[in-house]
């Protein structure tokens, strides 16, 4: 049953029936969700007793970093599986997350200066959390670039994979030794957020925010995905079969 | 026809490239002479405070060696992929990943070791002073070959490109900055005086990691690079 639901997701053809099907709850569940989470987040939560109302960009900010290392996570397992089994759609997948993946990683970024400048008095710090998440957005980089210069995409998609697993190796390497390299050269004068016993009406945005977001991933990475597929198999005959029923 | 054993493939490797090498005596100054402009470069645009230079001496030196090792990796497999041995070495009997490691270590002797070479006297233009000199050449000899092995990975990706140089250090920086980071900080400990058995420690370990896993990594990515 469940080895049958794999073969059958490994087919272009299914993928791209069941991935539209999916596309509409997933983009309807996230809109839902965010506004949701939006009103939640701007309008019940209570202010912070020390950042006033500009904390709420964290309803935003760290949604989108933790995105940004999911989908790398996502990248690098479904690049393991498309390297050891072949699968044509895990290749798929691998790379219609790299773009939604910088966006987030880039989002992060920006929000995160964004509050850093009222809250710190300037717009970026060599902050270890911040250091790594702008390398994590050159990883990103490189792989969308990888992927853009192989012209073969069956290749380009084998060639990124194995980029991503390199980089899952590394991320916690890198991360560790900006902390390190941090904490050692740059003295503590920064109060950050750290661990703040957060009220649950704080809270509770947040995690809808969260959700939201993973919504919106699928959503995209489906639509990606889809997209991908058609050019892929362009030549095929159930593609050309589709956009002849299309044409009628 | 007698068979090959591993060992005698790899040393028979390793000797034909350095004999390719020193066959392009002229290509094999450049990196080296790269690295001593770069680094001279740097008191000029800083200005001549021999404070400063000192402050930002170990982490010059550092970055000069990687953008060295960033510009000749790509000629590891560039030749070899050009006139087809590349993919003689696919078809050989033994594993690709140790073949590979031959490659790797006659790059890192071509152009790693000259800049361990070079250091001390960059050092003295850096006032970088004399105690910390060897730990200087220390984490050269313990970094360098990092830098050939997770570079050998980036070279294989995409060796196939036409425009590979630009995508390589997009690739491969990002992965040269634990490196940097523990390399420079080694130094910058020695300067002070406090002991620097840990960073030696995460430095070595680097260079153990990536001994054992950037091989098979660089030949996975070879044989997608070829297919």
């Amino acid at each position: 049953m469940i080895i049958r639901f794999f073969h059958q997701m490994g087919s272009p053809r299914y993928f791209y029936d069941v991935a539209g099907k999916l596309v509409p709850w997933f983009m309807v569940s996230f809109l839902i969700s965010l506004v949701l989470g939006i009103y939640y987040g701007l309008f019940v939560a209570p202010p912070d007793y020390q950042q006033g109302e500009s904390y709420r960009i964290m309803y935003i900010h760290v949604p989108a970093a933790w995105m940004s290392m999911f989908i790398y996570v996502v990248m690098a397992v479904s690049g393991l599986i498309s390297l050891v089994w072949r699968i044509k759609m895990t290749e798929v997948i691998v790379i219609s997350s790299a773009t939604v993946g910088a966006s987030f990683t880039f989002l992060a970024l920006v929000t995160g200066s964004l509050w850093g400048k009222p809250m710190w008095g300037t717009w970026w710090v060599w902050d270890a959390r911040l250091t790594s998440e702008l390398l994590l957005l050159f990883l990103y980089l490189g792989i969308i670039a990888l992927h853009s210069a192989v012209e073969d995409k069956r290749v380009a998609a084998r060639a990124v994979s194995i980029l991503a697993l390199v980089g899952v190796v590394n991320i916690p390497i890198i991360h560790y030794s900006v902390e390190w390299w941090n904490t050692l050269h740059q003295p503590a004068s920064i109060t950050k957020m750290g661990k703040p016993s957060m009220d649950i009406s704080m809270l509770m945005p947040l995690l809808i925010m969260a959700i939201s977001f993973k919504l919106y991933y699928g959503a995209v990475v489906l639509m990606r995905a889809r997209a991908e597929i058609i050019e892929r198999e362009r030549n095929a005959r159930w593609v050309l079969e589709m956009v002849e029923q299309e044409a009628k | 026809m007698s068979t090959l054993s591993l060992t005698s493939a790899f040393s028979l490797l390793l000797k034909r490239d350095l004999t390719l090498a020193y066959r392009r005596r002229a290509e094999l100054v450049n990196p080296l002479l790269f690295f001593v402009l770069v680094t001279a470069m740097f008191p000029l645009g800083i200005g001549n405070d021999a404070k400063l230079i000192e402050a930002v001496g170990p982490g010059v030196i550092w970055v000069a060696a990687l953008l060295a090792a960033l510009l000749s990796l790509d000629a590891m497999f560039r030749a070899d992929y050009d006139d087809g041995s590349l993919e003689q070495f696919m078809l050989s009997a033994h594993p690709v990943s140790i073949l590979v490691l031959a490659k790797v270590l006659a790059h890192w002797l071509v152009t790693g070791l000259p800049l361990f070479i070079a250091a001390p006297l960059l050092a003295l233009l850096l006032n970088i002073p004399a105690e910390a000199i060897p730990t200087l050449m220390l984490t050269l000899i313990l970094g360098t070959p990092v830098l050939s092995l997770i570079g050998s990975v980036g070279v294989a990706l995409t060796v196939g490109l036409r425009r590979g140089g630009v995508i390589l250090s997009l690739l491969i920086l990002p992965l040269y900055v634990p490196v940097l980071i523990f390399a420079t900080d080694t130094v910058k400990t020695a300067i002070v005086g406090i002991p620097i058995t840990a960073q030696l420690s995460i430095l070595s370990a680097m260079l153990v990691g990536s001994l054992v896993l950037a091989p098979l990594a660089t030949a996975a990515s070879l044989r997608i690079s070829l297919s």
